[in-house]
């Protein structure tokens, strides 16, 4: 929940540096980096305290449409009921807004071997599209990706950094 | 005695020499017992100039470190005979070594070098067999390393795979959540690293072409995985593999004309066979699984591959040209990335059980399974090119680093990075070898 919170505030800053909602954010490998970089602290203070909000629905911190991270069981690509609200609130936002797209990026544990890893993760990354589609994304809105176990965002050898790296991000490449 | 003062000269000269830095260092973490006791003695030197390596050095590291062999100490030799007339038999026995090497490096004409060596049985007094090496300054390196083959060789019954490489993908962070990813190949023993890739973004499962000349490996560089087939040699490259969705898994055919690999570009990770000459992609599964992490046998008749048909990961073998899998992994929870010895008897693989992940050994014959490590999260199992040693990637603490295994689990060596990770080793086929005369 905490990480939720810290991408959602590194998010934001960004959003309200381009202003406008039309405007193509980069590309989503880059994002990972950055959005990386910033989890290491200096961009919190750009959230603001005093709850005054200037974005679109995609940047209000209160809208589901702030989770962007679906997590899973290990070696499992099937989207747990508590995410299915996040899903379905993307596509959602998907259907409304034709011109947005996403990529959807599949990661995976470190257990196990490297390529089986990277095909989990590109299961996630279509298991998350399935869902999007079914809701009423179109299939041209929704790129995927998988990393496999390469691009971990907990670096512990245990469950708990696991439980983190078993993800789906999705990447707003289009808003 | 101006001979032994001549060599300890030279010797005392060879230390002072600057020299490649190993960027990994090998070293043995279990198994000596058994070993086979030697006398490796310094090699002399003759001639005008001093040869860069230091000849009989690298023929005692690679036998040590073998496991097999147990070198007498350098401070124990009572005499330093450099060919087999100046050798006493008895001098030996009375050390306990079961065999001698004795030799020299001759400096001639050019730059040029000849290296002799000869093994003896010190119990029967008989020479077991010998050879003059030419090399230049640059090949002494491979010399020593052909020199460790053939005693080896003649004295396990195995060839020796000194005379070989590994390639391998370094991680170091540049700056938070921000890697280089390198691919370095080395020798055997760790000297000589060469980098011949660097990215931001992951590389992983080089794979080395059967006549070691090239590597196929997956980059991220273009952020997402393709697959590029380099020469090792000339850094040239090509991309090979970009279809829609996952290019992944390269494995060489073993005539070399061939690379099955892993794509999903018609729904979902299925192995596909690639033509390198026509480009002509031929698909050999048809499975809604995943599909992934294809090896050849090594007579080109079968594919062994990782499949999560019947519900987990588990290996599965299937004829070459595609048709009917069955699987041949039964223990534990998660098989993977199954690799064939080069004898094709046995399959290593990534064995997940009880939540740990080790390296085990599956008998193709008795389908008997041995786990050979005994860490929790060991991958990327890789064959030496004569059977004997498993490289895999471990962890060490919180680094990466690299490990093999003999085949018999006894010898255990750890490789290591002064800084950063390692992982994905592949190990190389035999290395091109220099001219031997008698």
């Amino acid at each position: 929940m905490k990480r939720i919170n810290q991408l959602l505030l590194i998010v934001l800053p960004a959003a309200l540096l381009f202003g406008c909602p039309a405007k193509p954010v980069k590309q989503e490998g880059v994002a990972v980096e950055e959005r990386g970089a910033g989890l290491e602290g200096g961009v919190t203070q750009g959230a603001g305290g005093d709850g005054t909000f200037a974005g679109t629905e995609l940047d209000d911190p209160s809208s589901p449409l702030a989770k962007r991270l679906i997590y899973f069981e290990f070696d499992s690509s099937e989207v747990r009921s508590e995410f299915r609200f996040t899903v379905s609130a993307h596509a959602r936002y998907l259907s409304q807004n034709p011109e947005a797209a996403v990529t959807l990026e599949g990661h995976a544990d470190e257990r196990g071997s490297r390529e089986y890893n990277l095909a989990l993760g590109e299961r996630r990354a279509n298991a998350v599209r399935s869902l999007l589609l079914a809701e009423g994304a179109a299939s041209a809105q929704i790129q995927t990706v998988s990393y496999g176990e390469e691009k971990p965002v907990a670096d512990g050898h245990d469950e708990t950094a696991w439980s983190q790296n078993r993800r789906v991000e999705i990447v707003y490449t289009r808003r | 005695m101006k001979r032994i003062l001549h060599t300890l000269l030279a010797a005392a000269l060879l230390a002072l020499l600057p020299r490649a830095q190993a960027a990994l260092t090998i070293e043995i973490t279990g198994g000596a017992e058994g070993a086979l006791p030697i006398a490796i003695v310094p090699f002399g030197v003759e001639g005008q100039g001093l040869p860069p390596e230091n000849v009989s050095a690298i023929v005692t590291n690679n036998l040590k470190r073998s496991g097999r062999f147990a070198p007498l100490p350098e401070k124990d030799l009572l005499a330093r005979p450099h060919q087999g007339s100046e050798v006493n038999f008895r001098d030996w026995r009375a050390l306990g070594s079961d065999y001698l090497v004795v030799g020299k490096v001759r400096a001639t004409a050019g730059g040029q070098y000849n290296v002799q060596f000869e093994l003896f049985d010190v119990f029967r007094g008989a020479r077991i067999t010998g050879y003059s090496i030419p090399a230049g300054a640059q090949e002494l390196r491979r010399a020593a390393h052909q020199i460790s083959d053939i005693i080896y060789e003649k004295l396990t019954g195995q060839p020796g795979a000194f005379n070989t490489r590994i390639a391998y993908v370094t991680v170091s962070n540049v700056a938070p959540k921000q890697q280089s990813y390198a691919l370095q190949v080395a020798d055997a023993d760790g000297y000589n690293p060469q980098t011949i890739l660097t990215s931001k973004q992951p590389l992983l499962s080089p794979a080395w072409s059967p006549d070691g000349t090239r590597l196929a490996y997956l980059s991220f560089e273009n952020k997402r995985a393709q697959i590029y087939i380099q020469e090792v040699a000339s850094g040239k490259r090509e991309l090979l593999a970009s279809f829609p969705g996952l290019n992944g898994a390269p494995a060489w055919s073993p005539d070399g004309t061939r690379l099955a690999l892993t794509l999903s570009k018609d729904g979902n990770p299925e192995i596909y066979v690639m033509n390198l000459a026509s480009k002509i992609l031929e698909r050999l599964t048809s499975n809604p699984a995943i599909d992934t992490e294809a090896a050849w046998s090594p007579d080109g008749q079968r594919i062994v591959f990782t499949s999560d048909r019947g519900g987990k990961p588990q290996l599965y073998v299937m004829p070459a040209g595609g048709g009917n899998a069955q699987r041949i992994t039964f223990e534990g929870d998660y098989n993977a990335r199954g690799r064939y010895s080069p004898d094709g008897k046995l399959l290593a693989m990534v064995h997940g059980a009880r939540g740990q992940y080790r390296i085990a050994l599956l008998d193709l014959e008795t389908r008997a399974l041995r786990v050979l490590t005994d860490r929790t999260l060991d991958e990327s199992p890789s064959f030496a090119p004569n059977g004997a040693m498993i490289i895999y990637a471990t962890h060490d603490g919180k680094k990466g680093v690299l490990a093999a295994v003999s085949v018999d689990g006894r010898v255990q060596q750890r490789l290591l990075l002064q800084e950063g990770d390692v992982r994905e080793a592949a190990w190389s086929p035999f290395g091109r070898r220099l001219i031997l005369q008698q």
